[in-house]
C-alpha cells in the first residue's frame, strides 16, 4: 500500500462541531445534522455558501430512520443546495471514510472548503431493528445467518483473546471504568457518569464473556468538520489542526475467516501506512482515540497501532496509564462506551475530540497537558474497515 | 438474520447442505465460504468445490444471551468459530451441549439442523451445526432425567 499521490496538498480542520450525542428523542436525523454542522461553520469562520462539497458519513439511514438519499437531506436542510452533497457508508467507520474522501477532495487540489460529517439517527428503530441493521455490516449469509450478534463477534474475539494472553475479566472491565471516568466529563458525552468494576463485571451477560457494562450504548448524534488547504488554514482560524495522515485498509469481512483473532489486521495495515505518510512512531502520539465499540477492542487497539506489545495491553490498564495524566491516554471524551456510538457519526466525533485536545479546548480534568499529535482509529464492523487519522498542531 | 426470499437460501444450498467449499488448485489452499477468485493467486487460479471434513475443534465460542431477530426460541445457544481438520474454520452455532461445558479445543462433528424460520408462513431455514463428539451431550439428558426422577420421589 503506497500513497499514490506525488504532489499532494497538506489538509487543515479549521471548524468542528458535534451534537450532544445519547438517545435524542427530541431531534431527528436532518435536525442532528444541524446542530453538528452550525457550530463547525462557526468554528471556521465562514458562510453555509462558502462550502463547495458535502460528505457526510451515515452507516444505515434506511434501518434505523427510514430515510435514505442523506446526503443530498443533509444538504436540503443545511440551507446548502445546489451544493453537492454526498452520503459514505463502511458501517461503523462510515465517519471515518467520510473525513478520508474529504480529505483526498481537498489534498488533491478539487475542493477548497469542505464540510465533512457524520450522523446516525438509530433510536427511532426498535431494538431489534437497530440489532438487524447493525448485523448488516457483518457477513450475513455465513455470520448473521447462524446467529451471530454484534457483541457476539466481539465475544468470540475475547474469548480467545483471554485464553491465549491471559487478560484478566477485571481488567477487561477497566476499559469501561476509565471511559465512563472521562465521559463524566464530557457535556456531549451519552452516559456521565462514572462506574465500578464491580458493577460492569455483575451486569447482565450479553454474550460470554462480554457484559452488558462491555457494550457501547445505541446512541443518537452527528459531527461536523470543515476543511481547507493547508496554506490557506490560517485566514480562518489561529489554532488550525493539521491532518498529517488519513488512511484506510480492509479485510475479510467475516471474522471466522481471518487467521488470528486477536489483532484485526487492518489496524496494524492503515497505521503502519499513516504513521510513515506522517513521519511518525507510535512514542511521539500523545493522545488517542480507539474504537471501543466493546472493551476488548480498545485492548486490542493498542496493540495494533503498536502502543503496547502484543498481550501486553492488559497492564497498562492495571497500572492506570490510559486515564488523562497517565502515559498513554485514551478516549479521553468517554469514547464510544461513555461518549456514545452514534455509528455513521463516531470517526469523525473521534478525530473531533483531538483538534479539541490539540486546541487545550477539552474541559477541565480530561484536557491532557501540551498534547502535539492526536491519533484516531475508526473500525467497520468487526475490522474489515479501518480508517487511522493522525492530526497534528 | 436475512428474511430473505427463497433464491437467497436456495443458491447456497451447497455450503450450507453438504459444507462444500472452495479449493485453488494452483495454491492448494482451501476457504470457505466459497469463492469464485482465489486471494492468493487472483485470475491464474483456479478455484473448484470441495466438501470440507465434517469433524473439528472449537477455536472460540460464546453464548448470545441476547438473541438476534428470528432465534429468541434458541437463547441462550452458544456461537463459535470451529477449527475442521484441514484448518479452515467455519462459524456455527454448537449443540446438544450445555452452554457451561463448552470449551475452547473441544472436539466437534458436523450435524443438519434447522436455522431459523421465518414465521408461521415463511421459510424453514437449514444448515449445518456442529455438536460435541465426546457423549456429554447425552450425559446432561440423562443428568436432568435423574432430577425430575428425585423430585418424583419427595
Amino acid at each position: 500500500m503506497e500513497f499514490p499521490l506525488y504532489k499532494k496538498r497538506d489538509v487543515a480542520i479549521v471548524g468542528v462541531g458535534t451534537s450532544k450525542f445519547g438517545e435524542r428523542w427530541d431531534k431527528s436525523l436532518r435536525e442532528l445534522a444541524w446542530e453538528a454542522a452550525v457550530p463547525a461553520v462557526e468554528d471556521a469562520g465562514i458562510q453555509g455558501r462558502d462550502i463547495q462539497l458535502v460528505i457526510f458519513g451515515n452507516m444505515s439511514g434506511g434501518l434505523f430512520a427510514g430515510q435514505e438519499h442523506v446526503g443530498a437531506l443533509i444538504a436540503d436542510f443545511l440551507g446548502l443546495n445546489p451544493t453537492p452533497a454526498i452520503r459514505v457508508e463502511a458501517a461503523c467507520a462510515s465517519g471515518g471514510v467520510a473525513l478520508f474522501q474529504g480529505y483526498l477532495a481537498v489534498a488533491s487540489g478539487l475542493y477548497d472548503i469542505v464540510a465533512v460529517g457524520g450522523i446516525e439517527k438509530m433510536t427511532d428503530a426498535p431494538p431489534d431493528r437497530a440489532t438487524l441493521a447493525l448485523a448488516g455490516a457483518m457477513d450475513s449469509e455465513w455470520e448473521a445467518y447462524f446467529g451471530a450478534t454484534f457483541p457476539g463477534l466481539y465475544a468470540l474475539i475475547a474469548q480467545r483473546y483471554m485464553h491465549e494472553y491471559k487478560l484478566s475479566r477485571e481488567t477487561l472491565a477497566e476499559v469501561a471504568v476509565k471511559n465512563h471516568y472521562h465521559g463524566s466529563m464530557n457535556p456531549l458525552a451519552h452516559f456521565q457518569f462514572k462506574t465500578t468494576v464491580e458493577r460492569v463485571i455483575s451486569s447482565p451477560l450479553v454474550a460470554d464473556p462480554l457484559r452488558r457494562d462491555d457494550c457501547c450504548p445505541i446512541s443518537d448524534g452527528a459531527a461536523c468538520m470543515i476543511l481547507v488547504p493547508a496554506e490557506k488554514a490560517r485566514r480562518y482560524t489561529d489554532t488550525p489542526i493539521y491532518i498529517k495522515a488519513c488512511t484506510v485498509a480492509s479485510d475479510k469481512l467475516a471474522l471466522f475467516e481471518r487467521e488470528d483473532i486477536t489483532t484485526l489486521r487492518a489496524t496494524i495495515e492503515a497505521s503502519r501506512e499513516a504513521y510513515r505518510i506522517a513521519k511518525l512512531s507510535p512514542a511521539d502520539i500523545d493522545v488517542i482515540e480507539v474504537h471501543d465499540c466493546f472493551t476488548i477492542a480498545e485492548i486490542i487497539a493498542l496493540e495494533d497501532l503498536g502502543f503496547v506489545r502484543k498481550g501486553d495491553a492488559g497492564r497498562l490498564y492495571e497500572e492506570g496509564e490510559t486515564y488523562v495524566g497517565g502515559r498513554l491516554p485514551v478516549n479521553t471524551d468517554g469514547g464510544l462506551k461513555a461518549g456514545g456510538h452514534a455509528v455513521g457519526a463516531t470517526g469523525v466525533k473521534q478525530v473531533i475530540e483531538l483538534v479539541k485536545q490539540l486546541r487545550g479546548e477539552a474541559e477541565k480534568g480530561r484536557q491532557v497537558s501540551n498534547a502535539e499529535y492526536g491519533l484516531a482509529q475508526n473500525v467497520g464492523g468487526s475490522g474489515a474497515t479501518v480508517v487511522v487519522t493522525i492530526v497534528g498542531r | 438474520m436475512s428474511m430473505l426470499g427463497i433464491p437467497s437460501h436456495w443458491r447456497r444450498r451447497k455450503e450450507r447442505y453438504r459444507l462444500i467449499g472452495s479449493k485453488c488448485e494452483a495454491c492448494g489452499k482451501v476457504f470457505f465460504p466459497r469463492r469464485e477468485i482465489c486471494p492468493n493467486c487472483r485470475r491464474r487460479g483456479r478455484v473448484i468445490d470441495v466438501e470440507l471434513p465434517g469433524r473439528g475443534k472449537v477455536y472460540s465460542y460464546t453464548v448470545i444471551r441476547v438473541p438476534s431477530e428470528g432465534f429468541e426460541y434458541y437463547a441462550p445457544y452458544i456461537i463459535a468459530i470451529v477449527e475442521l481438520e484441514n484448518g479452515v474454520r467455519v462459524m456455527s452455532q454448537i449443540v446438544d451441549c450445555n452452554p457451561e461445558d463448552v470449551y475452547i479445543g473441544m472436539p466437534v462433528e458436523v450435524c443438519f439442523r434447522r436455522i431459523f424460520s421465518q414465521g408461521d408462513k415463511g421459510i424453514i431455514s437449514y444448515g449445518f451445526k456442529f455438536k460435541p463428539l465426546d457423549d456429554s451431550w447425552i450425559r446432561c439428558y440423562e443428568e436432568e432425567a435423574k432430577i425430575s426422577v428425585s423430585e418424583m420421589k419427595v
